[in-house]
């Protein structure tokens, strides 16, 4: 099950005249073939980040690999596990610890939006969505968690969702799942604080990725090529704890978030 | 972006797209979002379009079309029907942009077909590597670059953009991943490139790029009158710059006036060097903006100030290569009904035929914005349907204007082809079979390659096939 391809990058050349100095360095990436966060890891390489990509397909992983390592990266590790079989994840703990031994950050980007049509229908597929997006997420970052607070140090962000900050009728079991992440998150933030330990809610709007295709208006969701900036930013920088992006959805969801019940309910949305 | 995205906002809530759903029964992409080319003309509509994220994905989705309905879509810069396919499917290509490998010894880069050429830039021209040949924009996926054997300024000298592609895998609906190199499948890779996306669906290419010292282009502009002067400039530069081309005023009357572009790498030139970014036109502009009196005084204002300006100048490659790559979307310049691009090319010894196109564009009033001269170098054609031969090509736009643009649009091709020159499909949204068949006589050597679950709205109209 193990596959691991160390592969250094020729040089550091790749980085071009004039980006910044990256404060991050070596990130381990759970989930790395996920739409927003093939982004993400490209804006990391052109800062010629080192990282550990985690995900289930062995060849997506490793083209992801070499894309990263031309792009300048200057080392790139693959582990191809399940993460959603929590069963897998203290491979992925092992096999951090004994080949990306100082890793300082951990990115979750994993997580899946099923019918909702098909959730109301199928305890089977509800299940799966809360097993992928909720449970195994809360699973693998508790056993991360661990370790960086054992070590005093680092980061630990994980992708969530606005649909998790109200229930809909058009999304609530995708919503609970990612609300559920989110405040465990909050929780794991608090926890982790006296350990010099950081904990980033990254809560995105929706945006063009192969999860979203074929919603109405997806022509108008966000290009993630701008959210990957906002979420390197907020790896770069110490604040905000809670990133919304774009940035108009924090004050989206603040309105939202402050709409009665008794009429929110009646709403079509 | 556009009003058929938003009538569909009462279509089933929820399309899921995880990968283990992906493309099963109900959960196939069904995206009602308007797809259009460059020039936004014709408007069509299609049935699906498919997205894949993955090469992996690509045989599962040629397995499950039916013949002749399926065509691949890069970045939709060509500006006709070429990358359209009305009323069938069509291949989003643009997620499939991984870089896969670099010969650093060779210059060789293999990558994904969805990877533009901008995005080879930013990686490579830092390393001192630059593309061996490139179109007048950098947003093209090096597919779509291959597609259409897209020319540069350096056709004189380094021939079209599939000269210079070593190997390609090719995802087929009937064979599965073919290797095509000039060893391997050699009249497939003849085929694909200049073969408007009907062989298959590129998984990779291997594009030998070139040495470069910089960023920078040594750059001379020249002020011209009359066709023969530019013949003598361009035949007078071809040995000594890499890069030439014209642009002409076609408002000033009989005598042609232009200013000629020519120049080289600039060596040994180190200066820090800070890519921008540009303007974006957001919205549509009302089509009258564009009429004969905005047109003729942007012309002449754009030769008064190349008179003005300094002849020979260091410039940033961008703004040589790329001049309208700073405004994004300018093709919203036209408005709502959108334009023609005529790009044809006409032999040399019939500068007549030539005369005779600007002068019936000159007589109709319908001046065309920008105009683009260029001597073709004589390289054999690199794909079996290449547009590129000896002669001279033109490049004109024309906002479309209904039966008045289309009138005149179908005499000029009265005039390319009595002279035996060529239109350029990846510029055409209206040729007729005819004009097809005596700018590409051998058409039907290439139905032998072509894949059959692909098709196009192009190719349905000047072949007449399914």
């Amino acid at each position: 099950m193990t596959n691991i391809t160390p592969v250094r990058a020729p040089n550091s050349a790749g980085t071009p005249a004039g980006s910044k100095p990256a404060r991050v360095k070596k990130i381990v990436i759970l989930g790395a073939t996920s739409g927003i966060v093939l982004e993400v890891q490209r804006q990391l390489a052109r800062r010629g980040c080192e990282l550990l990509l985690v995900a289930r397909s062995p060849q997506r992983l490793a083209a992801v690999q070499a894309d990263l390592r031309i792009r300048g990266a200057s080392r790139v590790l693959t582990y191809s596990a399940d993460l959603s079989s929590i069963a897998q994840h203290n491979g992925v703990l092992e096999c951090a610890c004994r080949e990306f031994p100082d890793f300082d950050t951990v990115l979750l980007a994993y997580g899946s939006m099923h019918n909702q049509k098909d959730s109301e229908t199928s305890v089977e597929v509800l299940l799966e969505e809360l097993q992928v997006d909720f449970l195994s997420a809360a699973a693998i970052l508790t056993l991360f968690a661990a370790e960086l607070e054992r070590r005093r140090m680092g980061c630990i962000a994980a992708i969530t969702s606005v649909a998790g900050d109200r229930g809909r009728r058009f999304n609530y079991v995708y919503g609970s799942a990612k609300g559920g992440l989110s405040l465990f998150l909050q929780g794991l933030r608090s926890r982790l604080h006296p350990a010099g330990v950081r904990v980033i809610t990254i809560k995105p709007g929706p945006v063009q990725t192969p999860m979203t295709d074929g919603l109405p208006n997806a022509a108008q969701f966000a290009d993630p090529q701008r959210v990957a900036r906002d979420i390197v930013g907020s790896l770069e920088r110490r604040s905000p704890d809670v990133l919304y992006t774009p940035r108009i959805w924090r004050y989206i969801m603040a309105a939202v978030k402050l709409f009665p019940e008794t009429i929110f309910k009646r709403l079509p949305l | 972006m556009n009003s058929s995205s938003q009538s569909s906002s009462r279509a089933p809530e929820r399309q899921p797209q995880s990968s283990t759903t992906w493309l099963k029964g109900s959960h196939a992409p069904q995206t009602a979002e308007r797809v259009l080319s460059w020039g936004r003309y014709p408007k069509t509509e299609h049935r699906q379009v498919y997205k894949p994220a993955w090469n992996d994905q690509v045989p599962e989705i040629l397995k499950a079309a039916a013949p002749a309905s399926l065509l691949p879509f890069g970045l939709g810069r060509s500006y006709g029907d070429s990358c359209l396919n009305a009323g069938r499917d069509l291949i989003d290509c643009h997620r499939l942009n991984r870089m896969l490998g670099f010969d650093e010894s060779a210059g060789v880069v293999r990558c994904e077909g969805g990877v533009s050429l901008s995005d080879i830039l930013r990686v490579f021209l830092p390393k001192g590597w630059f593309l061996p040949v490139t179109p007048g924009t950098s947003f093209v996926t090096v597919g779509g670059a291959i597609a259409n054997d897209v020319h540069g300024k350096n056709h004189h000298c380094a021939g079209t953009f599939g000269a210079h592609v070593h190997q390609i895998a090719l995802y087929r609906s009937d064979n599965g991943l073919v290797f095509c190199s000039s060893r391997e499948n050699a009249e497939m890779l003849r085929a694909t490139i200049g073969g408007l996306g009907l062989t298959g669906v590129i998984a990779w290419a291997d594009i030998q790029l070139k040495r470069v010292d910089g960023p920078w282009i040594d750059s001379e502009s020249i002020p011209f009158h009359g066709l023969k002067t530019f013949l003598d400039l361009s035949h007078e530069s071809n040995d000594r710059f890499e890069y030439t081309v014209a642009w002409l005023d076609c408002f000033a009357g009989r005598s042609v006036r232009g200013i000629f572009f020519r120049g080289n790498h600039a060596a040994n030139y180190r200066k820090n060097f800070h890519p921008k970014g540009g303007p974006k036109l957001p919205f549509e502009l009302p089509s009258w903006i564009l009429n004969r009196f905005s047109v003729r005084a942007f012309n002449a204002a754009y030769y008064a100030i190349h008179v003005a300006k300094k002849r020979g100048a260091i410039v940033p490659y961008d703004p040589f290569f790329y001049p309208l790559d700073s405004i994004r979307q300018w093709n919203l310049l036209y408005g709502r009904q959108g334009f023609l691009q005529y790009q044809c090319v006409i032999p040399e010894s019939n500068l007549d035929a030539f005369e005779e196109l600007l002068d019936r564009i000159a007589r109709s009033g319908m001046g065309s914005f920008f105009v683009v001269l260029k001597q073709f170098g004589s390289a054999p054609p690199a794909g079996m349907l290449s547009f590129p031969r000896p002669g001279l090509t033109i490049t004109l736009d024309f906002a479309m204007r209904g039966e008045r643009t289309l009138g005149l649009l179908r005499s000029l091709d009265e005039v390319v082809q009595k002279s035996g020159g060529a239109l350029y499909p990846a510029k055409d949204a209206r040729m007729g079979p005819a004009l097809f068949e005596t700018s590409f006589p051998n058409w039907r050597d290439f139905l032998r390659y072509k894949d059959p679950k692909m098709s196009s709205s192009f190719w349905r109209r000047v072949t007449g096939l399914p």
